[in-house]
């Protein structure tokens, strides 16, 4: 067991990987490591960030909310009113249409009351004349006793 | 030693022959080549992961290799800031290749201790050490490397004349100059030599204790070395760590005035 020259060759082979490592592989390395803790580190703050922004967010969310129903209830007994505003208008209309087909319907019904009795008239007349023209047993003239018989209808 | 090791029969053999490095050369210019070859195989299976790794790095969901890949990263930067509070671009990508690389080659130790060896003389290699820090070479290499990178540091912070100063006037003040100064050198080279001799102590040993098992009854075999094993799994991460810290310890002490 002795020292020899195989002492250099490992020297050398040391020195040479040493250096390799130092300006090859730590370096990348290191940084990547050095990066990856930055990336993570900004990540958490961006979280805690967006954690603050949904609590103001919810925030603002509650606030517009309660606008948004005080609003809604307002509209609401506004609708309620005119809703019965429109009831009763309709109903002051709907009496007022009644009354007035009330009123044509009465006048239709004397019109026609009035023809029945006309033509009620002009047929007991008739009758009245079969009537006599039995009773008398003889022709009357129908003609001469138009205007009797006029009369007569006219008084029924 | 090789000569011996083929000379001897039985579980010297066995043993010194699981030892043994393949080498080449002689005297200083010997070089160990499983110890080179599988520390730079392991170091570019290091250097492999992680540049996939790095490649496909995002800051997005990252995905299996790069969970992995960082959290080796978090872990070595929280034990280098844990104890060094200067700027380096250096000591994390340092301590992360020490402590992968040093894991890397400690867990060749739990490959079964025959596997390797028996590939090896199938491809004609007549010795095959797969573990690299069984190599007092290997270990000394990072810790002597460590070590510069400690005198450099100290001198480029604290200036040629306050490094100077510090090895002279501490801990007992300037009329114990010489004192101080041995002191100091003890201190300091100790560092170096106990980072590596700890590494090497614990793997060699372990190393050793798995040959030892391999020497016994096939059928008591599985009962010691699965244990073995299992509490190997937590030394090797250990001594990664250890050795990991202790450089990034140094290395602050390097940076800090007294």
């Amino acid at each position: 067991m002795s020292i020899n020259a195989t002492l250099i060759g490992q020297m050398i082979t040391f020195a040479l990987l040493v250096w390799f490592t130092m300006k090859y592989i730590w370096p990348p390395l290191f940084d990547s490591l050095e990066e990856r803790k930055k990336k993570i580190a900004d990540g958490l703050a961006a979280a805690e960030r967006g954690q603050e922004d949904i609590l103001a967010a919810e925030e603002r969310a509650k606030i517009v909310l309660k606008e948004a129903k005080e609003h809604s209830s307002e509209l609401l007994s506004l609708a309620q009113k005119r809703a019965n505003e429109i009831v009763e208008e309709s109903k002051d209309t709907a009496k007022k249409d009644g009354e007035r087909l009330i009123i044509a319907a009465r006048a239709q019904i004397d019109q026609e009351i009035q023809q029945v009795k006309d033509n009620l008239r002009a047929e007991v007349a008739t009758l009245a004349l079969d009537a006599a023209e039995q009773i008398l047993g003889a022709e009357i003239d129908k003609a001469k006793h138009q205007d009797i018989i006029n009369k007569v209808s006219s008084k029924l | 030693m090789a000569t011996e090791a083929h000379a001897a029969e039985g579980a010297t053999g066995y043993i010194i022959h699981h030892l043994t490095p393949l080498s080449v050369g002689s005297g200083f210019w010997t070089l160990h080549l499983d110890t080179l070859f599988f520390s730079a195989l392991l170091g570019g299976l290091f250097i492999w992961f992680f540049k996939s790794a790095a490649d496909k790095a995002t800051a997005g969901v990252p995905g299996l290799v790069q969970n992995f890949v960082e959290m080796m990263i978090e872990f070595v930067d929280t034990q280098v800031k844990d104890s060094f509070h200067g700027t380096s671009k250096l000591i994390a990508p340092l301590a992360l290749t020490i402590f992968c690389w040093v894991f890397l080659w400690n867990f060749m130790d739990l490959f079964p201790v025959d596997i390797l060896p028996s590939i090896g003389s199938m491809m004609g290699l007549p010795y095959l050490r797969s573990v690299p820090s069984t190599d007092l070479n290997a270990t000394f290499a990072m810790s002597i490397s460590v070590f510069a990178l400690i005198i450099f540091y100290s001198i480029k912070i604290k200036g040629p004349i306050g490094f100077a100063k510090e090895l002279l006037f501490q801990p007992f003040g300037p009329w114990l100059m010489p004192f101080n100064l041995l002191l100091k050198l003890v201190e300091e080279i100790a560092k170096p030599i106990s980072l590596a001799l700890r590494l090497f102590g614990n793997l060699y040993a372990g190393e050793l204790i798995f040959i030892l098992i391999a020497l016994l009854p096939s059928y008591l075999q599985p009962l010691l070395s699965f244990p073995w094993a299992i509490f190997h799994i937590l030394i090797i991460t250990l001594q990664a760590f250890i050795f990991m810290v202790l450089t990034v310890v140094y290395l602050s002490m390097a940076h800090e005035h007294h």
